[in-house]
């Protein structure tokens, strides 16, 4: 069943690792949410269009290829500047680049305005259970 | 013999073509000058006259006009995102035969409303917002529209949850308000035929009246459209065929004016590669973009901003006091005539510059990303490059005696990231016949499409004798 609640997603950058875009997709569509898949390669401002256009609930940033700390640099700045003020923020895949802990990548996407932050490995399930609580209170 | 008389108003001129249906053939044309605008049927007498001193007496069974004169058809495109529902309104309102005189995109201001008011457009499409999308921007843009004097009539076509309150704060408001589809009713996904129905429909019950068109002229049998809505209708004519007659296939067409250039094509446009991806808007298969800065006279000023003094000076091969002495005349005089070789080689130049500005803004481009895989392509609007026909219109193209060089300089461009035609065949519209066929296209669309491919559908190597 439908819940309302709108989700903008992709893969940012000049990433092309189509497949967990793909599964996410499928997950969160059967989960109840509507999604606006923007597929792979998606710039800071194709995310921002969407939402804008759509008055989307939370945008998705996968990131798979390694560069996704620089991919996302300022981009709550300009959901800010967008009038997209507080809207939700995750990102996931993998951004743990060689061998920090996942804590302080973590902290640093936190610092730079993403509500959640999945390690890899981070299942469909997990990420439906969080935005249930961010968006439904559930 | 079954006579059909065509008309088109133009901004100039005003020219008018007899065609025999029965035989599929054009029996003559004949223009003269537009009257003023508050009464075009002198011209149009005098230019009936000139034909039927072509043709003798005919008893036309049917009379089919179109108009581009008294400035067009005028709109404003309103929208959220600028490249999402605002260049939506833009490709409804160009695709209707419009001009769009100003796009606006987010929140409209005070500002914003009086520049309107002053313009007065003929109609202000209003967009923003998917389906169930944001719907507090096109609604606060109602409320800035409803207070512009004027009662200019107000197409809604964004989201639809905010439809009905738009509708009728502009109607509390005094303006004629309808209310139609979304122009992107999800994202990415274009919708322009309802809104560009009802623009059609406006414009034949509420415009042309008011563009010295009188009754009896409008009702000439049947439908009066905007000049490049017909141009268009005979595009995807020769493109796409009859139920009975394949079309040529893909196409593109040019017109430079004096003052803008209209760049059509009827493709698809998708990415030619597998490893290519399609980002942004899905752009439509009858595509017209229209540089409304880009000419050769009133426009000339735009072009040498578009590609910069020096380029006008390389392609023109005069040197740069020179170009900078003509363009100043040109200023000062737009129906200075290339009687000169100086000033022919201007002209040169600034058609090349405005067909190449005016393709390379329609077409689409792609953006190529290594990795060790290989490389990867990100497509935005159009891939162009296998278009095999462009048509060339327009008074300054068709006249000239350059044409085939113009063409051929103008498709000189050397990046990969411009989706242009490779090596397109230049196909000249010499008998003007674009607008009159797409009107006879409503009405004998057999006859229409036979004509147009006698003109441009010929293998020209066969007919060489190749
Ligand atoms: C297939 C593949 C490719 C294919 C992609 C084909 C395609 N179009 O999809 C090709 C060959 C093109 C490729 C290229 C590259 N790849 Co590659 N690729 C892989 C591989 C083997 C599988 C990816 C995959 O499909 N996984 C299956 C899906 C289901 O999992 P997923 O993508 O991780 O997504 C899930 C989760 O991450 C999570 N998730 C994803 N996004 C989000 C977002 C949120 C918000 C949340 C909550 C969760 C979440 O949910 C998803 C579904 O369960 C991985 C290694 C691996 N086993 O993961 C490397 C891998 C991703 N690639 C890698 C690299 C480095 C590259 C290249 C840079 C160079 C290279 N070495 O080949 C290029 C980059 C190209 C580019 N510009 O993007 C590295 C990335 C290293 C890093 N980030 O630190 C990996 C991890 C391999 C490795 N160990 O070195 N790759």
């Amino acid at each position: 069943m439908q819940n309302g609640k709108k989700l903008v997603l992709g893969v940012i950058g000049a990433d092309v690792h189509a497949v967990g875009n793909q599964i996410l997709n499928h997950a969160f569509r059967e989960a109840g949410f509507d999604v606006i898949n923007l597929g792979v390669m998606v710039s800071q401002e194709e995310f921002i269009d969407a939402a804008v256009e759509s008055a989307a609930d939370a945008i998705l940033v996968s990131s798979l290829y390694g560069h996704g700390e620089l991919d996302c640099q300022g981009l709550r700045e300009k959901c800010d500047e967008a009038g997209l003020t507080g809207i939700l923020l995750y990102v996931g895949g993998n951004i743990v680049v060689g061998k920090q802990p996942f804590e302080e990548v973590e902290k640093r996407f936190h610092n730079m305005g993403f509500n959640r932050v999945f390690g890899p490995g981070t299942s469909p399930e997990t990420t439906i259970q969080a935005l249930r609580e961010d968006l439904l209170g559930q | 013999m079954h006579p059909v008389l065509t008309i088109d108003f133009g901004s100039t001129y005003t020219k008018v073509t007899a065609v025999d249906t029965a035989s599929a053939r054009v029996i003559a044309t004949a223009q003269d000058f537009t009257t003023a605008a508050t009464d075009l049927s002198e011209g149009l007498a005098s230019a009936l006259a000139k034909l039927e001193g072509k043709t003798g007496a005919l008893d036309y069974q049917a009379r089919l006009a179109c108009s581009s004169a008294a400035g067009g058809l005028r709109m404003v495109a309103v929208g959220l995102v600028p490249a999402l529902t605002a260049k939506a309104a833009r490709f409804a309102a160009f695709g209707a035969g419009a001009k769009v005189i100003a796009t606006y995109a987010y929140e409209m201001t005070r500002a914003d409303g009086e520049a309107i008011a002053r313009q007065q457009p003929d109609i202000v499409l209003l967009s923003g917002g998917t389906d169930g999308g944001n719907r507090a921007v096109i609604t606060s843009n109602a409320k800035v529209l409803a207070k512009v004097p004027g009662d200019f009539p107000v197409i809604v076509a964004g989201n639809r949850a905010a439809q009905d309150e738009c509708a009728d704060i502009l109607r509390a408001a005094g303006k004629p308000a309808y209310v139609t589809e979304n122009v992107m009713p999800t994202l990415n996904a274009l919708n322009v035929r309802p809104a560009q129905e009802i623009i059609r429909s406006v414009f034949l019950e509420r415009i042309i009246l008011g563009k010295g068109l009188s009754r009896e002229m409008a009702l000439v049998d049947g439908i009066l459209m905007p000049t490049p809505a017909a141009v268009m209708a005979a595009l995807t004519l020769l493109a796409d065929g009859t139920p009975e007659h394949k079309g040529i296939g893909e196409l593109m067409a040019v017109d430079v004016g004096g003052a803008t250039t209209d760049v059509y094509s009827i493709a698809r446009g998708l990415p030619s590669a597998p490893t290519t991806l399609l980002h942004g808007l899905r752009e439509p298969y009858v595509k017209r973009t229209v540089e409304g800065d880009i000419g050769m006279r009133y426009g000339a000023a735009g072009v040498v901003q578009a590609a910069g003094l020096d380029v006008v000076v390389e392609v023109s091969g005069l040197s740069k006091d020179v170009v900078q002495d003509l363009l100043q005349r040109i200023h000062e005089d737009a129906s200075l005539l290339p009687q000169t070789e100086e000033l022919e080689a201007l002209d040169f130049a600034l058609a090349v510059l405005a067909v190449r500005t005016g393709l390379l803004r329609h077409a689409g481009t792609l953006t190529q990303v290594y990795t060790p895989m290989g490389a990867v392509f990100r497509q935005e609007g159009k891939d162009l490059t296998h278009i095999a026909k462009l048509i060339v219109t327009g008074g300054t193209m068709i006249y000239s005696k350059r044409t085939q060089e113009i063409m051929a300089e103008a498709l000189a461009v050397n990046d990969p990231a411009a989706l242009l035609p490779k090596t397109p065949e230049i196909l000249v519209d010499d008998r003007y016949i674009l607008a009159s066929m797409g009107l006879l296209a409503g009405y004998d669309q057999t006859a229409a499409f036979h004509i147009l491919k006698e003109q441009f559908g010929k293998d020209v190597n066969h007919a060489a004798g190749q």
